[in-house]
This record gives C-alpha cells, structure tokens and sequence, in this order.
C-alpha cells in the first residue's frame, strides 16, 4: 500500500510549517524524512496519519483519501508520534492489549500479537512494570511496540530511535528493515548515519519545502559539495582567506581538536588538488598535508538546508 | 462497542489507580450516610421513612463531585500528548468521548449501588415509597450523566484541569442553583422557561415518584448535546489554521 502526497501544505496562523510538498512513498521501500528543526517533519506526519487534515493538498494511502476515508486507513497505520506519549500509569502489557483493543485487533489474536511485539522490540524484562517505572529507552520501544501492535500495512514513525542504547538501535533498525521489506515505512530522524543504513530514499525538508528526494547514493551526485579535503598548510599570511578565495572553493573550516588543519570543501577534485598545490608553491607555503575525505551525508544535509 | 467498552474500562482503572475512585466512595457514602442516619431519628416520631435527606444531599455530593471526575479526561491526554495516540488509532472522535463519558458513569453507579445499604435500612425500620425511590435514583443517575457530559465537554477545549474544573462547575451551577433562584423572581414565561432549565425541577419531579417525559428530555438533551460539543471541540485540531 503506497502513500502519496500531493501539493500538501499546512499553515499554523500565518506561518506555513509545511509548503506545497508532493512524494510518495511505495510498498517495500523505507523512506527517511530529513530537516533541520521545525521544518514540518511532524506536522506532515501528523496529516498522514489523520490526526489534523491539511490546509490545502491530498494526502493518499492506497486509494483511500485521509480527509475523506479517515476511519478506513486509520486501522491500516501504526503511528509513533514525536515525544512518543503514553498513559504512564499503565503496565506495559495491559497498555499494549489496550491499544491492540482500539486498533481492532481480533481478541483471540490478541495475546499473540502482544508477546510478538514484546519480543521483537526487547521488551520482555520489563514488561510487568508501569511505564512511568521505565526508562526512557525501554518507553521509546512500548512506543513502537504499540505502533506496531496491529501488523500495520503502512509505518510512520517520528524519530523512532531517540534514547535508545546502541545496541538497541541497531536491533531497533534491523527490525525497520525487516518490516520494510514488506511494508511502506516512513520514518524522520536527525541520525544521518542510520538513514545511510535502514532507508532506501532520502526525503529532505527545509521551511516546509521538499529540497531532496533520492537515494543516498544520488543525493551525493546531485550535491555541490562534492569533494572535501583536509590540508596542512605551513607559511606566512592569513591562509584561510587566501583558501576561501580560490576558485572552486566552497567553504572553508577549521576544527577546533586540529587547528593547524583546514577542510576545505570544493566543486572538482584533480583540477581543485592542483589549484592548491599551485597557490602553495606561488606563495611559497609548504603543503605539509593533502587528505580527501569521503563525503558524508551530513556534509549534503549541510549543504542543502543551511543558507 | 468494543472499542467503546475498553477506552471506558481505561477510564475507569485510572480512577482505582488514583485513589478517586476511593475517595468519591467514602466521601458519598460516608456525607450520605450521616444524612441518611440522621434521619432515621426522625422515623422513630413521625413513623414516615423517607430517602428524602438521601437525594437532597446526593444532589450536592454529585454535582461537586463529577467535575473533579471528568476534568482530567480531555485536559490531561491532551496536555501529555496521549490524545494523538488514541486519535490516530481505529476510533472515532465520538467513540472516545463516549467511552470516557461510560468510564465515568459506571463509576457513579457504582458510587450509588454502594448507598443501597441506607435505602435497605430505611425500607426496614419503616413504610416507605419503593415506586418514589426508584425513580430518585433514576433522577441521580440521569442527572450524573448531565454533569459528566458537561464536565467531559469543558475538559475538550483547555489542556488544564483545574481550568476544565471551575469551567464545569461555573456551567454546572446555573442549572444546579441559579436557574431556580431566576425562575423564583421571574415571572411569566421567562419564569417558566428558568423553571424548566432547572436541575432541581426535575429531580424533585423525580423523587416524588412523577415520571414525566419532560424530565427525560431535559436531562438526555443535555448529555447528548454536552459530548456532541465535545467531539466538535476535538475535531477542530482539524480546521486549518487552529
Ligand atoms: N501546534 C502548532 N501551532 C503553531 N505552530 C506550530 C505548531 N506545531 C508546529 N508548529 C510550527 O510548525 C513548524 C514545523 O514544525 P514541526 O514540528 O513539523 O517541525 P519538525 O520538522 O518536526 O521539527 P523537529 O525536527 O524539531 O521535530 C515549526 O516552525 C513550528 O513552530
Ligand atoms: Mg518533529
């Protein structure tokens, strides 16, 4: 089941938190959803899983319509709001059979789908207590526990992996990833490195406008900050200026662990080694060091969402 | 129904975590009681048992005791954010506000089966109206469900309790007592109109063993209209710009 957004946009008052955006998001396919704070992540979530319609723009899943058809998807999502609220003075077990109760899960199949999501989310140690008696990590796996309660045809989770223990998180992303073979997962997070390993599309929002929409891999070939380099520059002047105007340049950074190092980034990658090398010897510096770095996904989500 | 049934059971096992439950039992019973016993003094010279003393302080226990039960329904889920989990589930709008308003009711009636024992030993030492009682204590009930729908209706559009709290309770006040005093110095229709919008009219209708459809109507009327504002309060999270 596929979820498609078409020129989707929502005003707060006067301020447009989300701005005419359109994607989609297939079955099979995990799509992270990327932004800077108060982009409008949560506030297309909120409209895709029904809980505040649009201003303006459609939101589909399947052929149904979200302002239209609520009541019919709203049994095929399972949803993990941003902050993940839960009734704390509920035991763990007794707050999942509630939910799975409202979702309209068959009551026989009940416990079942209860000891399942206990054990896929590594619940089992705690599951008697109250939540309130949990810690923040052990709330943030009840959260997705309860989204995932009802074998939901379509996942939409808001920062999913917030306070979780590494060990958790890598469990947490294995089971996305599984459940994403079958099923359409959108999920928003600010952890880049754990977009790279569970999605298979990149969405990047900025003021409420879609900036990026592709893989990792395409995203990185579109960007203009395609090449970085650390160097180590020996000699007289103000180095830094004299880097940032050279042609090609994009920025120009010192780290405060390595002040003696620039990271410079540029648009080429031989013809800009040559550059340097050239304003090195024309000032009589001496290049102590040249190293190019591997381009990240954050360098992209830099480049795309500041200015 | 289903769904109803267990959004109402929820309710209902955070009143017994909460000690409210508790409280509402012994406060009820406990001022009822007194009441009760010392009217019971009165059966011994006049020879007339009457669950009169009964209703007319029930009739001030419960309207000052559902507000404090159904502020924290709205309010509260709202403030942490638990509405927008129970919204996004497989329920109605209408489906949470009527199970939250069960949740609460079933917690009266039994607030109200726990005072049976005083109707029992009134029946006992005395001759009394069995057909009258039956009827006070549909009157408490349909009155509760008046309040709690009110009271579920002010906790829809404030995030504080105490806001939802004095709301109810300012709400709830002009049919409990001011309507009637309006309705003593009116005259005409407008007396008769106050009269009519009066708790106390009705319940007093009540007990005396009247069943009269007027009574129906004007409790139900307001229940329904009550959690049907509470159910628009709720969807305005979907109007644009709110
Ligand atoms: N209830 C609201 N009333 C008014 N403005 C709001 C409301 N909710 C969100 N906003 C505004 O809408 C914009 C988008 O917010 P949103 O929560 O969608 O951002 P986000 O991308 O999820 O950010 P974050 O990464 O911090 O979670 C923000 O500028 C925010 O201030
Ligand atoms: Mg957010």
């Amino acid at each position: 089941m596929d979820i498609s957004v078409k020129s989707l946009s929502k005003n707060y008052g006067t301020q447009k938190a989300v701005d005419n955006i359109s994607f989609e998001v297939k079955t099979g396919e995990i799509v992270g959803f990327l932004g800077p704070n108060g982009a409008g992540k949560t506030t297309t979530m909120k409209m895709i899983t029904a809980y505040m319609s649009p201003s303006s723009g459609t939101v589909k899943v399947g052929d149904y319509d979200v302002n239209e058809d609520a009541e019919t998807i709203k049994p095929l999502i399972g949803y993990l709001p941003e902050n993940n609220p839960l009734y704390l003075e509920m035991p763990v077990l007794e707050y999942l059979s509630f939910v799975a109760d409202i979702q309209g899960v068959k009551k026989t199949d009940i416990p079942s789908r209860v000891r399942l999501v206990v054990d896929s989310c590594g619940l089992n140690r705690e599951k008697h207590k109250k939540i309130q008696e949990l810690s923040k990590g052990y709330r943030q796996r009840v959260g997705l526990a309860q989204a995932l309660i009802h074998d939901p045809d379509i996942l939409v989770l808001d920062e999913p992996t917030t306070g979780l223990d590494p060990n958790q998180i890598v469990e947490i992303r294995n089971l996305i990833r599984k459940i994403g073979k079958e099923k359409t997962v959108l999920l928003s997070t600010h952890i880049l490195p754990e977009v790279e390993a569970t999605c298979d599309r990149i969405l990047i929002i900025k003021d409420g406008k879609i900036v990026a929409d592709g893989t990792a891999q395409s995203l990185k070939n579109r960007s203009r900050a395609k090449y970085t380099f650390k160097v180590m520059i020996k000699g007289e002047g103000n180095i830094a200026s004299e880097l940032r105007s050279l042609e090609g340049v994009i920025g120009v950074e010192y780290l405060p662990n390595e002040p003696e190092k620039a990271i410079i980034t540029a648009e080429e990658d031989l013809p800009f080694r040559e550059r340097i090398f050239n304003y090195c010897v024309e000032k009589g510096h001496l290049l102590l060091e040249m190293t190019p770095e591997i381009q990240s996904l954050e360098d992209i989500f830099r480049d795309l969402t500041l200015n | 129904m289903r769904k109803i049934w267990s959004i109402a059971k929820r309710e209902f096992s955070t009143y017994l975590d909460s000690l409210v439950a508790y409280i509402l039992l012994v406060v009820f019973v406990g001022i009822t009681g007194i009441f009760t016993w010392i009217s019971f003094t009165d059966v011994f010279f006049t020879n007339i048992a009457s669950m009169e003393p009964f209703f007319g302080i029930s009739y001030w226990v419960l309207f000052l005791f559902i507000p404090a039960l159904t502020m924290r329904m709205l309010a509260e889920e709202k403030r942490t954010g638990t509405l927008e989990v129970l919204l996004t589930r497989a329920v109605t709008d209408w489906q949470v506000v009527f199970g939250k308003f069960l949740g609460a009711m079933i917690l009266i009636l039994v607030a109200l089966a726990f005072s049976l024992p005083w109707y029992l030993s009134i029946a006992y030492l005395g001759p009394v109206d069995h057909g009258a009682i039956i009827a006070g204590y549909v009157g408490l009930i349909l009155m509760s469900a008046m309040y709690i729908s009110i009271g579920i209706f002010t906790s829809s559009f404030t995030d504080n309790q105490i806001v939802a709290f004095l709301t109810a309770l300012v709400i709830g006040i002009f049919f409990h007592w001011i309507f009637e005093l309006v309705s003593n110095i009116g005259k005409g229709v407008w007396k008769e109109f106050f009269y009519f919008l009066s708790t106390k009219t009705h319940i007093d209708s009540m007990t005396r063993g009247v069943f009269d459809a007027r009574d129906l109507v004007f409790f139900l009327s307001i229940t329904v209209f009550g959690l049907y504002m509470a159910e628009v309060q709720l969807a305005k999270r979907n109007i644009a710009d709110a």
